[in-house]
């Protein structure tokens, strides 16, 4: 079966290419060449449309523990957003923290054709990927968690060398079948445990000594020097404190040059200047990720309305539950492994605090100059439902609506913010950029994010439209693997996507260790403990794609 | 696994039959007999070593073959106006299906272990809590108060494997663990320190459970209490215990949801879950509900994640309807709501079906015995003996693989609910 899409502007930014009129064929799910023959079984006319790669989410909390916590303890939010059952796909419900097969659904119906969960608690790890597995149309996969598991923050202590620190990673990366690493609060979910409330980048953990600039440290020279490709994914010390912008200064010449991606940037770029104590410090982060190659980010934006937040840090969290909108929370120590904390919560446009994290988010956006080290995502749910990515690439593309929703929030917000004089617009290009190639490349998806030959065929075509949001809304066209997933904004197949992992090796001593950790001091077994491929292919519906180490990995 | 000419011994095996999951014990798999070599209790064992039944499918009392039956179910269902899929003591992929069989066919589903699930998940609705897990109360405990729960019962290893052991990771002399029972006493003496130390018992009626929360709540707070005894307990007393978790490092609160059986028990673990909330305003503290036996766990997992809510939904109006009280299982049936009863129990042949006036299919444990037989029966496998699965422990942040012991040939939940659904 081949088939032709015929005449797109393609914008294909892993290629150079800023709307290039031109044919994609796609066979077995692959896009190739033009066929020597000239044989098409099936055209799809695409003349005078914007064809780009499907959209990639590189941060989205969408399966695991903490997120079914958050499904389970909200009815009320999913009372409003039932979906109902038809001939081709589940009912389902919601709006913060959608049901598996309503996420995948909405997901495809704006386009995007892969999420990834950023916070996989290793011990957790099967939930979340039977939480993916049901999850329909997108591929996944996910970024398991350490910095405050009781094994590393041992090994640290006892000053285990590098090697030791590496194969443990690559060790608990193949285990838990994760993508990459991630690490939250590092240290401080540990420390929350001993009674500490707070852990500064170079404030030692009660118990063990370490601090969370040598975790940083630890963890993303592993992480490169087994090769996996996506840098280690930091959710960093203080999240929502102000003032926090300087740990985040801190934090960034602490990576020494190292490949380091600060997640939900907005969360952690909070001074403390003004009446409120409470400021922007989105020029100063920008320029220090505009001067710091190595670093990416991804902005976790705030929209206004009803959320809920999910996060394994646990720590900040309990302090956030005084802010529970509804009034409720749930806070979880979790395995001698890590925590997790939900906080409902409210953002409120006449909110000075929640109408300036708004600004910030979008000044962050707008101030880091290049596209390809920052990535569009609201943290979903955290700052808001990822269903509000149109509306924020509406923002980001078009000033006089920006600046006009900016006039109607809190007064005392808009005198503190730079927003309104920042005239960038974001392009189309620079759009594609984020979230298609730079994602796939930040993630290392060898064969998506892009459209040239041997890809595969994760493909969004759109109508243009001047209303930004209305076309990123509703694509005339979604395929997946080369199958039409959706048509006009509509589901029209269902299909399974496959989960991205990486497989870095490791030397089998580690696990003598770690056989006599779990047999001394778990509740579960080693072998239990892992997860076997099997799992994941499960009743045949899902399916596994390694992706390719960096070259210069080693171990 | 080690293999000689007569059986098959596994190792690290699962056990999906009491809510802490234990994994480690040592199963012998003789033809269709299985015995627990190592690690075994009284629930483990007869979870284990029920011997295999009849194996055929029965409709109204007659052996039918699996087609036969499976068409059968199809058909009450086509014609039933609200149908109830109940009982669902199941693993992963039987809940899956069973989740997608309600979607279809606008059931409702509810868990034989509702009503005691649901103490917990109101307070989670209401209010939300604090809790923590195995591993953590392994290695942190310093003071466990029991909380109008008899837990050795229900939970055999519980003070082996997670207070008694003899190592932990944080300097913390297991055997100096205090133990606080509040409400009930043990039965037994598991709860007894290697060194002969007994738990230390306030005893109370489960009538008096909610006010003596209530005051041990107000002393946390460090309230004036007028009163000099609640329930038969000293004030005096509580006010020890609150300064002793307040003094703890890391307090856990215990309780089971099945345990404390009485009209809105949830309110009392309402008032405790957030009494530990407060106590963590100065020390660290966590509340550890058990249950998660037989898929309970599991099953609302499963249902919260492919439907936003957990178990009483229905699917009646096309969408997932949720109300933990219209669609309680007892209450519909007992107020004739229900015009079929499909009812899935594959862990426990003494998990029998309610009896109604209600056609009744039934995916039960092979081995199960009927006061009235049901118009369908299809033995089903045990998941981790005759098929592998999965299960969630009661902490719900640790699940477990659950492997294939023997080949009885007898099909899986998933297997028979997925065919039901194909044949709608």
């Amino acid at each position: 079966m081949l088939l032709k899409l015929t005449g797109g502007r393609v914008i294909d930014p892993a290629h150079d290419q800023n709307e290039v009129v031109r044919d994609i064929y796609v066979r077995d799910g692959r896009i190739v060449d033009k066929p020597a023959d000239g044989q098409v079984d099936e055209e799809v006319d695409c003349r005078g449309k914007i064809v780009m790669a499907g959209a990639i989410d590189m941060h989205t909390h969408i399966g695991g523990g903490k997120v079914n916590i958050a499904r389970t303890m909200l009815p009320e939010d999913h009372a409003e957003a039932v979906v109902e059952r038809t001939e081709l796909m589940r009912s389902g419900c919601g709006h913060a923290a959608p049901s598996t097969l309503t996420t995948g659904y909405r997901y495809a119906e704006m386009g995007y054709t892969a999420g990834f969960e950023p916070a996989v608690i290793p011990i957790n790890a099967r939930q979340a990927h039977m939480e993916l597995h049901d999850t329909p149309i997108i591929d996944k996969g996910g970024y398991v968690m350490l910095g405050s598991d009781d094994f590393l923050l041992r090994m640290m202590a006892a000053n285990q060398d590098q090697e030791a620190i590496n194969n443990y990673v690559a060790w608990t990366i193949n285990h838990s079948q994760a993508l990459g690493l991630k690490v939250v609060n590092p240290g401080g979910i540990n420390a929350f445990k001993f009674n500490q409330r707070k852990l500064d980048l170079d404030q030692k953990n009660d118990f063990y000594g370490v601090t969370p600039r040598e975790i940083l440290q630890r963890l993303s020279r592993a992480v490169k020097e087994i090769g996996v490709p996506h840098p280690l994914h930091v959710h960093g010390c203080n999240l929502g404190v102000p003032g926090n912008m300087n740990t985040t200064l801190e934090t960034i010449q602490a990576s020494e040059g190292v490949p380091m991606h600060l997640t939900h940037i907005q969360f952690h770029s909070y001074g403390t200047e003004g009446d409120f104590k409470f400021s922007s410090g989105a020029a100063e982060i920008a320029e220090a990720i505009n001067n710091n190659p190595n670093i990416t980010v991804d902005v976790g934006q705030i929209m206004f309305g009803q959320t809920v937040t999910a996060s394994g840090d646990n720590m900040r969290q309990f302090d956030g539950a005084a802010h529970a909108h509804p009034n409720k929370w749930v806070n979880m120590d979790i395995e001698c492994d890590a925590g997790c904390g939900v906080v409902p919560f409210k953002y409120k446009d006449q909110s000075y605090v929640n109408a300036l994290q708004w600004m910030i988010g979008l000044e962050t956006f707008l101030l880091v100059n290049d596209p390809w080290r920052i990535f569009l995502t609201t943290d979903h749910p955290n700052g808001a439902p990822f269903t509000s990515y149109p509306h924020l690439i509406k923002l980001l593309m078009d000033r006089s609506f920006r600046n006009d929703i900016f006039e109607t929030l809190h007064p005392e917000a808009q005198n503190a913010s730079r927003l309104a004089s920042i005239d960038r617009e974001y392009t189309l290009y620079e759009i594609a950029i984020m979230t298609r190639a730079g994602a796939a490349k930040l993630l290392g998806l060898a064969d998506r994010g892009h459209l040239g030959i041997g890809a595969a065929a994760d493909i969004t075509v759109y109508s243009e439209d001047a209303d930004r949001e209305k076309m990123f809304s509703k694509p005339d066209f979604v395929f997946k693997d080369g199958e039409m997933v959706v048509r006009q904004g509509q589901v029209q197949k269902v299909t399974w996507g496959t989960t991205h992992v990486v497989k870095p090796n490791y030397d089998l001593s580690i696990e003598k260790p770690l056989q006599k950790y779990f047999d001394t001091y778990h509740t579960m077994k080693l072998n239990n403990f892992k997860i076997s491929n099997d799992e994941i292919v499960d009743d045949g519906r899902g399916s596994l794609t390694i992706q390719p180490l960096h070259k210069e990995g080693r171990l | 696994m080690t293999q000689d000419s007569t059986a098959t011994v596994w190792h690290e095996v699962a056990s999906p039959f009491c809510g802490i999951a234990s994994d480690d014990l040592t199963i012998e798999a003789d033809g269709h007999q299985i015995k627990i070599l190592e690690n075994a209790d009284p629930v483990t064992r007869k979870g284990f070593e029920t011997p295999l039944g009849d194996t055929q499918p029965r409709v109204n009392g007659e052996a039918v073959t699996m087609e036969q039956a499976i068409s059968q179910i199809a058909d009450h269902l086509i014609h039933s106006q609200q149908p109830l899929i109940g009982g669902m003591g199941t693993d992963l992929n039987g809940a899956r299906a069973a989740m997608a069989l309600a979607d279809k066919s606008g059931a409702t589903m509810d868990s034989l272990y509702s009503p005691a699930a649901f103490r917990n998940i109101m307070v989670l609705q209401d209010t939300g809590y604090m809790t923590t897990t195995l591993t953590e109360v392994r290695n942190r405990c310093d003071l466990l108060v029991v909380v109008g729960s008899d837990i050795e019962q229900a939970y055999p290893r519980f003070y082996e494997r997670m207070i008694w052991n003899e190592s932990s990771m944080f300097d913390l002399e297991t055997h100096n663990r205090r133990i606080v029972y509040l409400g009930k006493k043990p039965s037994g003496d598991a709860s007894t320190s290697p060194n002969g130390r007994e738990a230390e018992v306030l005893a109370c009626d489960d009538a008096d459970l909610p006010e003596v929360i209530s005051v041990l709540r107000a002393l946390i707070n460090n309230k004036n209490v007028q009163a000099e005894t609640v329930g038969g307990i000293q004030v005096s007393d509580l006010k020890a215990l609150a300064d002793a978790v307040l003094a703890a490092r890391y307090s856990v609160f215990t309780w089971s949801g099945s345990l404390l059986d009485y009209d809105h028990a949830e309110a009392t673990i309402q008032t405790l879950c957030e009494a530990i909330k407060e106590v963590n305003a100065t020390t660290r503290s966590c509340g550890l509900p058990l249950g998660g036996k037989e898929g309970d766990t599991t099953v609302n997992a499963v249902s919260s994640w492919q439907s936003g809510y957990p178990m009483r939904t229905t699917f009646n109006r096309s969408y997932p309807d949720y109300d933990p009280f219209l669609n309680d299982a007892r209450r519909m049936l007992n107020n004739n709501e229900v015009d079929l009863l499909i009812w899935v129990s594959s862990f426990n042949t003494e998990a029998t079906p309610p009896v109604t006036g209600v056609p009744t299919v039934v995916l039960g444990r092979s081995g199960m015995q009927f006061e009235t037989e049901p118009d369908i029966f299809i033995p089903v496998g045990v998941p981790g003996i005759d098929h592998e699965g999965h299960t969630f422990r009661c902490d719900s942040a640790v699940s477990l693989p659950l492997k294939k012991l023997r080949d009885s040939g007898l099909p899986s939940v998933f297997e028979v609910l997925s065919a039901v659904e194909q044949a709608l």
